[in-house]
């Protein structure tokens, strides 16, 4: 958790993508671009830099009129969905890159230069209304005898609304489109204006499955930027409901693996266990996905079950869950589908800087658990995920099985070390500042972080930057070798939440 | 083989619902209930600012709640404990948008009565007559959080199993007789939430699934959600009101945030009148 101005590099927005290259090849891993609304018009262009124990930010002003910038991805290629989303949402172009084709927003009658007519409606004085503008999306197709298969956004079975667009010649996939657009609800802007207590709420429904992971980086961002901070008691509560949601997302993803692989009792089992892990945080705080726990400076109230039942519970659900976990490590006929299935290689993901169980399963994914710990984890011990090389489909299931026993490992510790603080306090006073902060928690997907600027004792502009965002720029390379029957793998086996990718 | 037995080993986990009420719920929030039927001229004033959706209306000292814009952060039960409270019961979906403001009375909002109710349940039972014991879904997202799909994805695990029910998921439109939608309504969703409606064969039944398709939710307005923001119309919806609503004809509302499975449920078996009535026998 930094607050302006410590950590934070200004330059002049011609030196931004140099600047950012060079501490990229000094071993610093890019973890974003965004774009904040200033003054007069004026967008402050900021570039996260994660490494070691810190997070760094590299700024750069844009005055009103500047409505280009050089391009940070033909040096860091990580950049360019963030580049795509700025032109989308602030109308900048970022000069040099190649393809600045829409992302999460396709703008009706505006030309691929941006220009003063462009609607910037990531601005919070931006328009009301925006018309979309399908024709706005590239269609084109290259090679002999490649056609595109659009699969969305309307997809076969229960999911999120997104689009892919499959360039194909029969069976193998050489190139495949992300369009998440169709689900882009414009949160980002929805922030601008509220008040703390609000933006919380907003924060658990900007990825509503990780609606604890999301309050607490938001949280902790307005935490910094009022120099407080939550009571231990708090931290404890935090880190079960946090720990409670990674096991219900990981254990999501098997359910998925086990019913696209037809292993019918697997997938009834482990469907059951996501159920008793939605049940528990009910039973623990009165809403299945723990939403109205985390609270600026603390949470609203401890839980409501005795430490002695929690206990049990977890003990039970580890039980079950691992038990059923070595079976499945044991079938060959859900083995075969994972293994080689969608390798992410290794040198891929640490160029990309490829976050969570993703990023695990191929040589990378920091856990900012560990590396800049937060809250309770400064205190918690346990022992990450091993780092995985083999990058395929069943390498991601392996870390998450693995994660799942930790998880509830930190809980029972959370769990334990709470009855030191039984009547709290829960909640410290956040006291109205104004600046600039950010917070970071490892979310279920990986690395979430939340940039937030106050004014007034509001929210200026608040952008999140999921895991699910940075991470499914790669999707597109993972199917290397790989045909139609193996989609329902590999898109499980990314655990994208696609409301946090659109926005 | 081993996963035979293993199939085996936690016995029947399967709710009785509808047939038998579950003891899921208490302590669990699936709706807010108004206690007092009015309240002081001041109070009244105060109470709508409680609400970050404006879900709470007070006009004349008449408290009501609207559940179709009622994100359950509960600031208004902890507010005043005395006026609000938490409702446990998961039965909370309604055949018209209007049921779903509440008021001490129950879900009986000043612009609704009985007759209006009945005629829609009437209505709906005609249409729907062809489709007893064997539903098909199609769900759609219109722009959820995500945890929309998880409670509707709940509704196939041995827990909910609505297979029992005669009640599938299909991938086809072509197939489905019932359109389950989730998320605020944003503008990229317009087209395909329309065109799969319009895909479907007579006779169909929408369900508009939690807060957000009921009203756009918390995350409504914004230049990217229907209706728009300050009721510039867009496509679909009016004045300002968010949710699917203005993109296709909802016949069934069900409150949540999201709508759990048990709400699901009983908005689905409201909509293709599976519901058993008081005294057993299904309509």
């Amino acid at each position: 958790m930094i607050a302006s101005p410590h950590g934070v590099v200004v330059v002049r927005p011609d030196d931004l993508a140099g600047t950012v290259a060079s501490s990229v090849g000094r071993g610093r891993r890019f973890a974003g671009l965004f774009a904040f609304a200033g003054a007069a018009g004026a967008t402050t262009l900021r570039a996260v830099l994660a490494g070691g124990r810190s997070l760094d930010i590299v700024e750069a002003v844009l005055p009103r009129g500047a409505d280009t910038y050089p391009a940070l991805s033909p040096s860091v290629p990580a950049a360019a969905w963030y580049e795509r989303e700025i032109h989308d949402l602030f109308g900048l172009v970022a000069a040099g890159q190649p393809r600045l084709d829409p992302l999460v927003l396709p703008l009706a009658g505006t030309p691929e230069v941006a220009g003063a007519a462009r609607p910037r409606p990531g601005r919070p004085d931006g328009p009301r209304v925006v018309d979309l503008d399908t024709a706005a999306l590239p269609r084109h197709v290259g090679g002999e005898g490649v056609f595109t298969i659009p699969y969305g956004p309307v997809r076969s079975g229960v999911f999120e609304a997104v689009e892919y667009v499959v360039e194909t010649v029969g069976e193998h996939i050489p190139h495949l489109r992300v369009r998440p657009y169709p689900k882009h609800r414009g949160a980002a802007r929805r922030f601008a204006g509220m008040g703390v207590a609000d933006g919380v709420l907003l924060a658990e429904r900007v990825e509503g499955t990780a609606s604890v992971a999301h309050a607490t980086a938001f949280c902790q961002a307005v935490e910094a930027i009022a120099a407080t901070e939550p009571p231990p008691g708090a931290q404890l509560v935090r880190v079960l409901h946090a720990e409670l949601e990674r096991v219900a997302n990981h254990l999501d993803t098997v359910v998925r693996h086990t019913e696209g692989s037809g292993q019918a009792v697997a997938n009834a089992r482990m469907s059951m266990h996501k159920e008793r892990v939605l049940r528990l945080q009910a039973r623990l705080c009165g809403h299945r996905f723990a939403r109205g726990v985390v609270v600026a400076g603390g949470v609203a109230a401890p839980p409501r079950l005795p430490p002695a039942e929690i206990l049990a519970a977890l003990d039970a659900l580890q039980r079950d869950v691992e038990d059923d976990g070595r079976l499945l490590m044991q079938t060959p006929s859900f083995l075969d589908r994972l293994r080689g299935t969608g390798v992410v290689p290794a040198p891929t993901a640490v160029d990309h800087g490829a976050l969570g169980p993703v990023g695990r399963a191929s040589g990378a994914g920091e856990d900012v658990r560990v590396s800049r710990p937060y809250g309770a984890y400064r205190r918690l011990g346990f022992e990450p995920a091993e780092i995985l090389l083999d990058g395929d489909a069943l390498a991601r299931q392996v870390v998450r099985l693995d994660e799942i026993s930790t998880s509830l490992h930190l809980a029972r510790q959370a769990v334990d070390e709470l009855s030191e603080h039984p009547g709290g306090p829960w909640r410290t006073r956040v006291a109205h500042a104004d600046g600039f902060g950010v917070g970071w928690v490892e979310a279920p997907h990986g690395e979430l972080l939340y940039l937030v600027a106050t004014e007034g004792g509001r929210i200026q502009q608040a952008k999140a930057r999921s895991a699910s965002f940075h991470n499914l720029a790669l999707f597109g390379q993972a199917f290397r070798g790989d045909i139609f029957t193996d989609f329902v793998f590999i898109e499980a086996s990314f655990g994208t939440s696609m409301a946090g990718v659109a926005g | 083989m081993p996963w035979a037995t293993r199939g085996l080993r936690d016995g029947i986990v399967t709710t009785r619902y509808p047939r038998r009420p579950d003891d899921y719920g208490p302590g669990f929030r699936a709706a807010i209930r108004v206690l007092q039927p009015g309240v002081d001229p001041v109070a009244a004033t105060e109470l709508p600012g409680l609400c970050p959706t404006g879900a709470i209306g007070a006009a004349g000292g008449r408290v009501a709640v609207d559940r179709g814009r009622c994100i359950l952060c509960g600031r208004c039960v902890e507010g005043r404990p005395d006026v609000f409270a938490f409702d446990a019961s998961p039965e909370v979906a309604a055949l018209r948008r209007a049921s779903l403001v509440v008021t001490a009375g129950g879900a009986d909002a000043d612009d609704d009565d009985d007759g209006a109710v009945e005629r829609a349940r009437a209505e709906l039972g005609r249409r729907v007559r062809v489709l007893r014991r064997s539903v098909h879904i199609r769900h759609v997202d219109a722009g959820s959080d995500g945890s929309d799909e998880w409670e509707v994805a709940a509704l196939t695990n041995p827990v909910y199993d609505v297979q029992r029910l005669g009640i599938f998921f299909t991938a086809s439109p072509r197939h489905a007789d019932l359109l389950l939608v989730t998320g605020c309504g944003t503008r990229g969703m317009y087209g395909p939430l329309v065109r799969t409606y319009e895909a479907m064969p007579d006779p169909k039944v929408v369900v508009a699934a939690g807060a957000d398709a009921a009203s756009g939710g918390l995350v409504h307005p914004t230049y990217a959600t229907l209706g728009g923001a300050g009721g510039a119309g867009g496509a679909g919806g009016a004045g300002g009101a968010g949710g699917v609503g203005g993109a296709v004809p909802v016949d069934v509302w069900v409150p949540g945030s999201p709508a759990s499975p048990f709400s699901l449920l009983h908005g689905i078996l409201l909509a293709v009148g599976l519901l058993p009535r008081a005294g057993g026998r299904k309509p």
